[in-house]
């Protein structure tokens, strides 16, 4: 990639008390790269979104959005991320319509936006429907939509499709499939799913301990990791990123 | 217009006003029960009717004779006043006397006849007023002095025993009753009860909606848009004063209605009282709110600062029953500062200078704790 990076994580360090969450973690995204952060529960990945979201301020090292810090910038920054958090919900008793107008109205956006976004996600046979109404995969993809509503340079996801059973993940799938094609957003998803990282993102990082393990295309983590260990002399390359991961920490991702 | 309607002040207003009005439970709580209390309680405490009070004669033979039968001063007193006799289905005697009395409200006694242990029983599951025995012609009334209804009918009966002729003649006495607006209990307790529909709703509408969208994550994904801090508070606070507004204007209007309830003072110092109440208990509410994400936490919180100042600030009976080393502290607390000075203007035709003091402290507890809730307020 030779166009500047949106996201840029320089040497960031991140501790809760004792908790080491980030350690030394570098980082470039660019425009229209979609990006898996793979790793277990406790690997960091959440706290490396929320800082790259200007939630939590790294304890060391630097993080530049579209170049800028997010010190000084937050106005401005906050207008060109979407994001979807892992268990938001919204509010019971709105409407599917009713809620994204009120997101929309953050960014300044009337109700045209609110029509394309519904429509972007599926959801126009629920507009009057309210939230608490759902199922848990359209309120995920209403989530979704609500992070698309500023057609945002960067989307950031943790964990979109946890707990949705199979259809609906291939229904967040389509959409973010559909995204990637019509637009140039970067996107950091979160995952513990190396079947959701190998599918949608062209840039896969393996994440444990706070540390990023083994970064790069699907092709080249599978590719190069072969020739390292005394293990794949008898075995050959890792065949998917799950066998990939186990080699790399001893566990399954989802462990 | 279009701007206006998409503008997330308004946005946020119209959300946080669909929440409410879509949930059931709030409109009963918030404007269905106060009217239902001020109801039975005014209609309980205002409208005195005749009162019966239950008196446990122990002895079969102070209510009816049997063949060497002794003679009995309780029983000759209800014969001559021709007490009627009723015998229960499991054969239980009783006397029934009615006093009527125009000006305090008759009364109508039953004598049950019962054993010393059924009395006991009777008087513990708070079904007796008084105990009655006879011992060689001498009275003996048994009753807990710090009850005061025991206490007023041994007084009522004592003297009714040796006044016959009240029977006959009641309220021969200088009784002047007192009936006009302001002096009957139901005045007093509206103001209260209005004040009391501030408080719970700020700490229940402004605090506990707080911490739940704090818990559901809410807050986390607003801030993460471009929304004016400010703004989500203000929507918060506009909705829940406009509401209240709407409660007390329905408690008020429907207390005309039933008691004629009238404001006697001045109603721009009702309104500039009512909206200082609300500021400082919305103040309260977001300060008590600014930090926890747990919903228990909130619950315990609340209770924590409401209950003390339901039970204190004089909003059912008046707090000059507390001990007197309490009163300046009960006078300090927000809803006792509220509820005086609305019962000031309902009851005491208050005026608008005489509540800028305390409107203006009611203002500054909301300013100070709303600004110390939003230094520490904790949005994910």
């Amino acid at each position: 990639m030779n166009s500047e990076a949106v996201i840029r994580v320089k040497n960031v360090h991140k501790s809760f008390k004792s908790v080491h969450a980030v350690r030394g973690i570098d980082l470039d995204i660019h425009p229209g790269q979609f990006v898996a952060l793979l790793g277990p529960n406790g690997a960091g990945k959440t706290t490396l979104v929320e800082m790259i979201e200007g939630i939590q301020k790294p304890d060391r090292g630097e993080i530049l959005i579209t170049g800028k810090p997010w010190r000084g910038n937050e106005k401005e920054l906050r207008k060109i991320i979407g994001l979807s958090l892992q268990e938001t919900r919204f509010i019971d008793k709105l409407r599917l319509f009713e809620t994204l107008r009120l997101f929309a109205s953050f960014f300044g956006l009337g109700k045209e936006r609110c029509e394309e976004v519904m429509n972007l996600v599926g959801l126009e046979e629920k507009r009057q429907a309210y939230v608490v109404n759902l199922s848990g995969g359209q309120r995920q993809r209403l989530a979704l939509g609500v992070a698309l509503l500023n057609k945002p340079k960067i989307l950031l996801l943790d964990e979109p499709t946890t707990g949705l059973d199979p259809q609906a993940r291939r229904e967040v799938w389509m959409i973010l499939k559909k995204l990637k094609d019509a637009s140039s957003t970067s996107l950091i998803l979160t995952t513990h799913y190396m079947e959701e990282a190998e599918q949608l993102c062209d840039y896969i990082v393996i994440i444990d301990h706070g540390t990023i393990l083994k970064e790069g295309t699907l092709p080249d983590l599978l590719g190069t990791s072969s020739a390292v260990t005394k293990k794949e002399e008898y075995h050959g390359p890792p065949r998917n990123l799950d066998e990939l991961f186990i080699e790399l920490t001893g566990r399954h991702l989802n462990e | 217009m279009v701007k206006w309607l998409n503008s997330q002040l308004w946005q946020l207003i119209l959300a946080n006003a669909r929440e409410l009005l879509r949930e059931p439970a709030v409109l009963f709580w918030g404007i269905v029960f106060p009217i239902l209390m001020s109801l039975g309680l005014g209609v309980a405490f205002t409208k005195k009717k005749d009162v019966t009070v239950n008196i446990a004669v122990i002895g079969r033979n102070h209510l009816v004779q049997a063949p060497g039968d002794s003679a009995s001063v309780i029983r000759n007193f209800l014969q001559d006043n021709r007490a009627a006799l009723r015998v229960g289905k499991d054969g239980a005697l009783s006397r029934e006397l009615r006093v009527p009395d125009d000006k305090l409200g008759g009364t109508t006694y039953i004598f049950d006849n019962m054993d010393w242990n059924a009395a006991m029983v009777a008087l513990k599951r708070g079904n007796l007023n008084l105990v009655m025995d006879e011992d060689n012609g001498q009275i003996r009334y048994h009753f807990d002095p710090m009850n005061p209804d025991a206490q007023l009918t041994y007084l009522k009966f004592s003297k009714l025993m040796k006044e016959p002729g009240m029977l006959i003649k009641p309220s021969e006495t200088e009784i002047r009753p007192l009936t006009v607006n302001g002096t009957r209990y139901i005045d007093f307790l509206v103001p209260g009860l209005i004040c009391m529909g501030v408080m719970m709703s700020c700490m229940w509408g402004v605090s506990y909606d707080i911490i739940e969208k704090r818990s559901k994550k809410l807050l986390r994904r607003m801030i993460a848009t471009p929304m004016k801090r400010s703004n989500f508070l203000v929507a918060l606070i506009t909705v829940r004063i406009t509401m209240n507004f709407m409660e007390a204007g329905l408690l008020l209007f429907f207390s005309w209605l039933v008691f004629d309830i009238t404001i006697q003072g001045s109603v721009p110092a009702l309104l500039l009282f009512f909206i200082s109440g609300n500021i400082a208990f919305a103040g309260i509410a977001v300060f008590l709110s600014c930090n926890t994400s747990k919903t228990e936490i909130g619950n315990g919180l609340i209770n924590l600062i409401s209950m003390p100042m339901m039970v204190l600030s004089g909003i059912f009976f008046s707090y000059h029953n507390f001990p007197a080393w309490s009163l300046p502290v009960i006078r300090k607390f927000p809803l006792t500062m509220m509820a005086d000075g609305v019962r000031g203007i309902f009851i005491e035709s208050t005026g608008f200078s005489q509540v800028l003091l305390p409107a203006a402290i009611m203002l500054a507890i909301g300013v100070v704790f709303f600004t110390a809730g939003l230094k520490l307020f904790k949005w994910h």
